[in-house]
């Protein structure tokens, strides 16, 4: 289940599909770019982006067609080998950990079972904040390779930025943890699946009309992970690396054309791990409001008549309810951009150390305490 | 673990990005140095110099430490937040429970000594 299959067909489709899941992360940015300019500019009453194409959609292909024809150019003074390594190395974290994300239910072909996802990893938690805090390294290499002072201040800003908010990150989602009681994140989403319902005191509670979705049981860590998610792919109103009044533009003062592009993918990709890692920790992964994937299957048998077609139609649907959360939480990303100032330097610090911490310690405490007193104690 | 599918997309993420490098040098074509100035790093006007040996804050040295220290400390929390719900089925519940909140006391007075003496202070 967790390796890569065993005949040669199961590992060529896995294979297959770690590429298709990265692909789909690589063709998201441009789109996601467009919904960015296009929402910032309704957002402050103009037009974005409209001439190219309808409604500008083209504007992305005339905007790739500019990276390719710009010269490939490097700073004499700077580290030759850190200043082109640094992008490649930018795209690598953000896709290795997106594909530990679970975007629907397994299909069933044949004998064999297909996630859809790129791999499943027992301690996909552990594993996508490991793999995805590395992208540390590739902003400190991106200014420390510029030869620049402002790409080095820039990359400096944000590697303590980023490590700050680590912690902050790291301890907000212990309570999702000592609620679901595992690192997979396959499990955790089984978990949230059907109605509300838990036991306290021996009884259990339950109700209808509420879907079982962890935002009920821990809403102070979701705001505190949501909003140190927002510093971790270094988002306005956390942007302090790329400080444009102070710092030109950061780390990536130096860099162009395609270079540039790379940077963005892996920004990108970071906002598309936060916003599919927000969806699985509190809002039910891929699961469909109240229904479970049985109750779903069940309703695409009755409709099809084919197993492999109803599950195929079951996967689809559960990944259409992914899709919708995914790109709620990525507008949110961009609705926030649009709306909040910058923070100043020690404001950003002082938050993450002295309020988010201290929150984030107290919800770990709090959560463990009602765990321990309504499972402990039955009355 | 499917090792194997971590390694086998790091390398073809890598080989993806080198080859995106590569494909945008051969169609843009290298810098040509038509001038000194283009060759140098942003500067605002003024000529350029190399600034490896910028004074860097010691702040960024203390902030870094802390978060060493502080991020083995929220590790540890890790493998207790996941066996919580067993141990209080096995009978274990007081005892583990009791343990980490004496762990967290003394997470909560080094954070508490660290604001106290200062070294998050950022002015």
């Amino acid at each position: 289940m967790t390796s890569m299959g065993t005949t040669t067909f199961e590992v060529a489709v896995n294979l297959i599909k770690l590429v298709l899941v990265f692909l789909m992360m690589v063709q998201l940015v441009p789109i996601l770019v467009w919904l960015e300019r296009r929402g910032s500019a309704f957002i402050q009453n103009r037009f974005g982006p409209n001439r190219v194409g309808p409604l500008g959609l083209l504007q992305l292909l005339a905007d790739a067609v500019k990276f390719l024809t710009k010269e490939d150019f490097a700073p004499e003074k700077g580290n030759r080998l850190l200043f082109y390594a640094a992008p490649v190395f930018a795209l690598v974290p953000a896709a290795v950990a997106y594909m530990a994300i679970p975007m629907s239910v397994p299909l069933k072909f044949n004998e064999y079972t297909f996630l859809i996802q790129g791999y499943e990893i027992n301690v996909g938690i552990v594993f996508i904040l490991g793999i995805s805090s590395l992208a540390a390294y590739t902003i400190l290499m991106a200014g420390w390779g510029s030869g620049s002072k402002f790409s080095l201040m820039g990359a400096l800003r944000a590697s303590a930025q980023i490590i700050s908010y680590e912690l902050a990150l790291g301890l907000s989602i212990v309570g999702i943890i000592l609620l679901y009681g595992t690192f997979n994140l396959s499990e955790m989403i089984h978990a949230q699946q059907g109605i509300f319902s838990f036991n306290a005191f021996g009884h259990n509670i339950s109700a209808s009309w509420l879907p079982n979705w962890g935002i009920f049981y821990q809403p102070v860590g979701m705001i505190l992970f949501f909003a140190a998610t927002f510093a971790e792919s270094n988002r306005l109103p956390f942007d302090l690396a790329e400080g444009e009044a102070e710092l030109v533009a950061g780390f990536h003062t130096e860099y162009g054309g395609f270079k540039m592009l790379m940077f963005f993918i892996g920004e990108y990709g970071h906002m598309m791990i936060a916003s599919g890692l927000m969806a699985t920790f509190f809002f039910g992964g891929y699961s469909i409001w109240n229904l479970t994937p049985q109750e779903v299957y069940q309703w695409c048998f009755n409709l099809i008549g084919n197993e492999f077609w109803a599950g195929a139609m079951n996967s689809l649907l559960h990944f259409l309810s992914y899709l919708v959360k995914f790109g709620i939480f990525l507008w949110i990303f961009f609705h926030v951009r649009w709306t909040l100032p910058r923070f100043r330097y020690d404001q950003l610090m002082d938050l993450g150390w002295k309020t988010m911490l201290p929150w984030a310690l107290a919800n770990t405490m709090i959560t463990a305490l009602i765990i321990f007193v309504t499972s402990y104690y039955v009355l | 673990m499917p090792l194997g599918g971590v390694i086998f997309i790091t390398i073809f993420i890598a080989t993806f990005g080198v080859i995106l490098i590569y494909l945008a040098r051969w169609t843009g074509g290298r810098a040509k140095k038509t001038s000194q100035a283009k060759m140098d790093i942003y500067e605002c006007g003024i000529p350029a110099e190399e600034k490896k040996d910028t004074k860097i804050s010691v702040k960024f040295y203390l902030t870094a430490i802390l978060f060493i220290l502080f991020d083995i400390e929220v590790i540890f929390m890790y493998p207790w937040a996941v066996n919580f719900r067993h141990f209080i089925s096995t009978g274990a519940g007081p005892f583990v429970f009791g343990s980490m909140f004496i762990f967290l006391a003394v997470f909560i007075f080094g954070l508490w000594w660290e604001i106290k003496s200062k070294a998050l202070e950022w002015d």
